[in-house]
C-alpha cells in the first residue's frame, strides 16, 4: 500500500516537473519533442500589392511552395514531417506593419521561420522581432548591410544580396570602364542612404570620385526628377556617370527622364544600383541598352537555372527574379537544416546552418558565414542587351562576368557581435 | 541663369499636370459638392488605357489622346448617374467613403490584370528630341505638354466666360443655392460636368504615360499633392485651381533644385505653402467663404 502510494507520488511529481520544464523552458533541445505542434510552418512576409510586389510578392510564396514539394519528394517517408505549410502576410513596405505582422506570425500562426521581407526599414524591424522571440529569419528582399552589421543577431540570416555586393560589382566596374567622376542620386531612406555610402566607398576605392550627390524625396510624389538630372548635366566639370539608387517605379521614372533629357548623348553614362528583371521589362531593354548592373542570379545563366525557371514559369506564368529563386533556395536550406537537426528548435537549427557550404540552384559556391550570418555566393556583372539581340521574352541581359563569392561580399563587419 | 530657366520650365510642366487634375476636381466639387477621391484613379486609367491601346491594339499616342478622355468621360457620367448623384444630399463622409472605395476597386482591377509593375510606354516619335531655346534646350515632349495644357486651359476659360453653359457652370460652382434661386436647372449640367472633370483627369494620364512610370498606384501618389493644390487655390474656384496648380509646380521644382540639401524641406514644401495660405486666407487664395445660410 505504502509502496504503491509513493510510486504514485513520484510519478505525479515527475509529470509535474516535466510539464513545468516544457512550459517554462520552451521546446527542449532535441529529445522528447521534435517539432513544435508536429509541423513546420514557413512564413513569407513581403509586399503583396505595392511597388515591390512584382519582384517578390505572391510569386515568392509560390517559390517557397515549390521548395516544400521538392523537399517532400526528396525525403519521402524519411522526412522529419510531412506536415509543412506556408503562412503569408503583406507588410505594405511599412516598418510598423512589418513589426506587428512578424510578431503575429511567430506568436499566433506558429511560424518557425520568416522569409523575404523586402524594404530595408521593414527588414530591420523584423530582425529585432526575431531576436526577441528567438525564432529564425532569413532576409532575402532587403539590401541594407546593417542586417549583418550593427543590427545582426543570432537568429537573422541575410541571403540573396546587399548594398555592398551591388556597389562592389557595379561601382567598381563602371568606374574602371565607363568613367571616374560620378553624380549619385538616391532615395532618401535607409536603403538609399546605405547604397550611397557603399557606392561612394567602392567608387573611391576604384580610383574614381563622387563629385555630387543628392537624396531625392522618398516616396517622390511628383514623380519628377528633372531638377536633379539638370543639375547633373550642368555641373562643371560634368560627371561621366549618373548613378541612380532608386528602385521599382522610382527607377522607371529616373530612367525615362534620363532618356528624355538625353543625358547619354551629353556624355553622362548611366549606372543602376539595384535592378530586377521586372524593372527591365517595365522600361523595355531599348531604354536601358548597354546599362551594366550587378545581379545576384539570372534565370537564363545556365541549364540548371533555366530548368528551374521553366518550372517556375509553369506555376506563375512569368520568369523568376533573383528574389524568387533566392526564396526557393532559402526555404530549401532551412528545411534541410531542420531535417539534419531532427528538430525545429531555433538554436539547434542555427547550429546546423552556421558555416555550412551549399550549392543549389541559387547559391553557387555558397557559404553560410558563421561570423555574421551573411550568406555568400557567386554574383554576376550583367549588361542589358540591345533590343535587336533580345530573341525571347524576358531574356534581356548577358552576364559579363562572374564575381566569385569571396570577392562579391564584404568581410564580416566588426560591428556585428552575435 | 539657364539652369534657373530650365528649373522654372520643369516646374511649369509639373504644374500643368496639377492644373489639369485640379481644374477637374474644382468643377466637380463646385457643381456636386463631392470631393472626388477617385480622381487619381481616373488619371491612372488614362495612362493605363493608353498603354493597353498601344500594346494590344497598336493605337498610337495621338489617337489615345482623344479616345481615353472621351471614354473616361462616358464612364464618369455613367458612374455619376449610377451612384454618385445619390450622395449629394448626404453627409460628405459618404462621398469620401464611396469615391475612396472606388479608387481601391479601380486600382485592384488594373493590378489583377496587369500586375503592379510599371508598364512600358515610349515617347511618340514626333516628340522625341529637344527644342533649342538659345540659352538652353528642352525635351520636345515637355514643350508639347506645356503648350497643349496652356491652350486647353485657355479654351476652357473661353467656354466658361463666353458661353451660356460656362455661365451656368461658373455660377453654380461658386454660388449653387443662389443659381437655383434664379430658376436655373443646375441638375441638368451636373452629369456632363462630372464627365468633363473625369475626362481631364484621363487626358492628364495619357500625357503622363511617356514620361512617368505607368502603374496602378501612379494616381494615388499624385492625388495627395493635387488636393493640396485645390485647397490652396480655394475649393470651388476654377481660376484658383489652375493658378495654384502651376504655382505649386514651380515651388516644388525650385524647392528641389535649390533646397536639395534639406530634403525634408523640399519634400514638405507644398504642405508648408498650404498651411501658410490657409492661415492667411482660410478659404484659399481665390476662394470665397460661403455666405452663411
Amino acid at each position: 500500500m505504502d509502496m504503491r502510494r509513493s510510486v504514485g507520488v513520484a510519478a505525479a511529481s515527475a509529470a509535474v516537473v516535466l510539464v513545468a520544464g516544457c512550459g517554462g523552458g520552451g521546446p527542449a533541445s532535441g529529445g522528447d519533442q521534435k517539432l513544435t505542434g508536429d509541423k513546420i510552418v514557413l512564413g513569407v512576409l513581403n509586399d503583396q500589392s505595392g511597388a515591390y510586389s512584382e519582384l517578390s510578392g505572391k510569386n515568392s510564396v509560390k517559390a517557397v511552395e515549390m521548395a516544400i514539394a521538392d523537399f517532400k519528394a526528396k525525403y519521402g517517408d524519411k522526412a522529419v514531417t510531412k506536415n509543412i505549410s506556408v503562412e503569408t502576410a503583406d507588410h505594405q513596405n511599412k516598418p510598423d506593419v512589418a513589426n506587428s505582422k512578424a510578431a503575429e506570425m511567430y506568436d499566433r500562426k506558429g511560424v518557425d521561420i520568416i522569409l523575404d521581407v523586402p524594404t530595408s526599414s521593414a527588414a530591420l524591424k523584423v530582425a529585432d522581432v526575431a531576436k526577441e522571440k528567438k525564432k529564425l529569419y532569413f532576409n532575402i528582399g532587403a539590401a541594407t548591410t546593417d542586417l549583418t552589421g550593427k543590427s545582426c543577431n543570432k537568429y537573422t540570416f541575410h541571403y540573396a544580396y546587399d548594398t555592398y555586393m551591388l556597389a562592389n560589382g557595379t561601382g567598381k566596374t563602371t568606374t574602371e570602364q565607363v568613367g571616374k567622376s560620378w553624380y549619385i542620386l538616391y532615395p532618401n531612406y535607409a536603403f538609399g542612404q546605405d547604397m550611397e555610402k557603399n557606392f561612394s566607398a567602392a567608387i573611391t576605392q576604384a580610383g574614381g570620385t563622387v563629385i555630387g550627390k543628392d537624396g531625392a524625396p522618398f516616396p517622390n510624389t511628383s514623380g519628377d526628377y528633372s531638377s536633379f538630372l539638370l543639375k547633373a548635366a550642368s555641373m562643371n566639370p560634368k560627371p561621366q556617370v549618373l548613378g541612380t539608387m532608386q528602385a521599382g517605379a522610382e527607377l522607371v521614372n529616373v530612367v525615362k527622364q534620363y532618356n528624355e533629357f538625353k543625358l547619354r548623348e551629353k556624355g553622362i553614362g548611366l549606372a543602376v544600383g539595384l535592378m530586377f528583371i521586372s524593372d527591365i521589362h517595365s522600361l523595355t531593354p531599348a531604354a536601358l541598352a548597354g546599362t551594366t548592373y550587378t545581379d545576384a542570379w539570372y534565370w537564363n545563366f545556365d541549364q540548371q537555372n533555366r530548368q528551374w525557371a521553366d518550372r517556375f514559369q509553369k506555376e506563375t506564368g512569368t520568369r523568376p527574379s533573383f528574389a524568387h529563386a533566392a526564396n526557393y533556395s532559402a526555404a530549401m536550406q532551412y528545411l534541410e537544416a531542420v531535417q539534419s537537426a531532427g528538430t525545429d528548435d531555433a538554436d539547434a537549427v542555427v547550429k546546423q546552418l552556421e558555416g555550412k557550404e551549399v550549392n543549389d540552384v541559387f547559391l553557387r559556391n555558397g557559404k553560410i558565414r558563421a561570423e555574421d550570418h551573411r550568406v555568400i555566393h557567386d554574383a554576376y556583372l550583367a549588361q542589358v542587351k540591345p533590343q535587336a539581340e533580345v530573341t525571347e521574352p524576358w531574356d534581356y541581359v548577358k552576364v559579363l562576368k562572374t564575381i566569385p563569392a569571396a570577392e562579391a561580399f564584404r568581410a564580416p563587419s566588426p560591428d556585428c557581435k552575435l | 541663369m539657364s539652369s534657373f530657366l530650365q528649373n522654372t520650365f520643369n516646374g511649369l510642366v509639373s504644374g500643368a499636370f496639377y492644373a489639369l487634375l485640379a481644374l477637374g476636381l474644382a468643377v466637380i466639387f463646385g457643381m456636386l459638392r463631392v470631393v472626388n477621391f477617385a480622381h487619381g484613379a481616373f488619371y491612372m486609367l488614362g495612362a493605363f488605357g493608353a498603354y493597353v491601346l498601344l500594346s494590344e491594339a497598336g493605337v498610337p499616342f495621338w489617337a489615345a489622346l482623344v479616345i481615353m478622355p472621351v471614354a473616361l468621360a462616358v464612364l464618369g457620367m455613367a458612374l455619376e448617374r449610377a451612384v454618385i448623384h445619390r450622395l449629394t444630399r448626404l453627409d460628405p463622409l459618404y462621398n469620401f467613403l464611396l469615391t475612396f472605395g472606388l479608387t481601391l476597386i479601380l486600382q485592384d482591377l488594373v493590378k489583377s490584370r496587369y500586375g503592379s509593375q510599371s508598364s512600358p510606354y515610349a515617347t511618340p516619335s514626333a516628340l522625341r528630341g529637344s527644342v533649342d531655346f538659345g540659352l538652353f534646350d528642352f525635351p520636345t515632349y515637355r514643350v508639347f505638354i506645356l503648350g497643349f495644357t496652356v491652350l486647353l486651359c485657355v479654351a476652357v476659360w473661353w467656354v466658361l466666360v463666353r458661353t451660356r453653359i460656362g455661365m451656368v457652370v461658373r455660377a453654380a460652382t461658386e454660388r449653387p443655392e443662389l443659381t437655383r434661386a434664379f430658376g436655373i436647372d443646375v441638375g441638368r449640367w451636373v452629369t456632363p460636368v462630372f464627365g468633363f472633370g473625369i475626362g481631364l483627369a484621363g487626358l492628364a494620364g495619357v500625357l503622363a504615360a511617356p514620361m512617368r512610370a505607368v502603374n496602378p498606384l501612379m494616381g494615388a501618389d499624385l492625388i495627395i499633392v493635387v488636393f493640396a493644390v485645390v485647397v490652396i487655390g480655394g475649393l470651388g474656384s476654377i481660376f484658383g485651381s489652375v493658378a495654384a496648380g502651376f504655382g505649386i509646380g514651380l515651388v516644388q521644382a525650385w524647392g528641389e533644385a535649390y533646397l536639395s540639401d534639406f530634403p525634408i524641406v523640399s519634400q514638405t514644401i507644398v504642405f508648408v505653402v498650404m498651411a501658410v495660405v490657409l492661415l492667411w486666407r482660410p478659404a484659399g487664395l481665390f476662394g470665397r467663404e460661403e455666405a452663411p445660410a
